[in-house]
């Protein structure tokens, strides 16, 4: 995949994570949010609320989902640099040869 | 590969392994009292957006030289320099919702500080899209909204303080703990290490593009 279309592709996921999940990740837990409590009459101890409307959400894989997205991030470019460089190396020896053979004659 | 030059390898090295260290430092960093585990995300999160901040203003000062000065190298170290906020930007735009959706309890919010940084980095996004299908004098072009996206940097930096948001304000680095420091301040220094060796590397490629292109027009002469 090619820059460019790598870039849009990668808006577009982007995009889409911010206007997609937001609303229904509302809706599948009701979980007390910042800016519910913000809103709110009075504020409800976490603890009062039934099993299935506490936030339960793991912190851990979250964290390392993060960081496995940053050195995926930071390995993904360095390997799109090396692929880059090489195909400039190639062309520059090609166009040597070619730049060879105009002298040779 | 025989371009590349002398500081690139040294510093991606070291970067590489400062890395690698930072686990341990983060790890042993205390626990913020009310975010607890997910806050350590933080440490990956700010750096990052330092770099894009930092990044972006490199672009833009190459392009003001480039539009007042007409230096080639200015040029090339913009469209390096804007590949790098678009980069930064990727990692602070999705490491942000994985915090806020523990933190906040949603992946996204509509506020001054999100907003902004998206508007940002859609701006380097559109950069780097006019400088590849934007045909000739585009490099010009590039470089006004280089400028522009520059511009943007303060006012992304100071909208937590000036619109009343759910993310922290710019007090919280440098009220920083003492405990958390350490690995904060070690992450800076990874992250601005692996910038200025991706900096370099890509620059490097910009200028055999350049030479390339070159020897393709004079052998078509």
């Amino acid at each position: 995949m090619k820059t460019p279309t790598l870039i849009l592709a990668v808006a577009m996921l982007l995009i889409g994570l911010a206007v997609g999940p937001a609303p229904a990740a509302a809706l599948q837990q009701p979980a007390v949010t910042a800016a519910d409590q913000a809103g709110g009459d009075g504020y409800e101890p976490v603890s009062s609320l039934p099993p299935a409307q506490q936030e339960t959400l793991p912190a851990a894989p979250m964290v390392m989902a993060a960081y496995a997205f940053v050195w995926l991030m930071v390995f993904g470019y360095l390997w799109t640099i090396w692929r880059r460089l090489g195909a400039v190396e190639r062309e520059l020896a090609g166009v040597a040869r070619r730049v060879d053979d105009l002298q040779r004659r | 590969m025989p371009m590349l030059n002398r500081l690139f390898l040294p510093t991606l090295g070291l970067a590489l392994v400062m890395f690698a260290a930072a686990p341990a430092l983060i790890v042993n960093a205390p626990y913020e009292t009310t975010m607890g585990l997910v806050q350590k995300i933080f440490y990956f999160h700010v750096p990052a957006a330092m770099t894009m901040f930092a990044s972006a203003f490199v672009c833009g000062l190459a392009s003001m030289r480039y539009l007042f000065g007409r230096r080639a190298t200015a040029d090339r170290v913009a469209l390096a320099a804007a590949e790098l906020v678009v980069l930064f930007g990727i990692i602070v735009l999705v490491t942000g919702p994985i915090w806020a959706r523990k933190a906040w309890g949603v992946w996204w919010q509509w506020e001054a500080r999100l907003t902004s940084t998206l508007v940002m980095w859609m701006i380097f996004v559109a950069y780097l899209l006019l400088r590849r299908y934007g045909g000739p004098g585009s490099d010009r072009l590039g470089a006004g909204l280089a400028v522009f996206g520059m511009a943007n940097v303060p006012f992304v930096y100071v909208s937590v303080n000036w619109w009343r948001t759910l993310h922290p304000k710019t007090s919280v680095v440098m009220t920083l703990d003492p405990g958390m420091r350490p690995a904060f301040w070690w992450s800076v220094a990874a992250f601005v290490l692996l910038y200025v060796a991706l900096l370099t590397v890509r620059t490097r490629l910009a200028e055999q593009r350049t030479r390339l292109e070159g020897i393709h027009l004079a052998l078509d002469d």
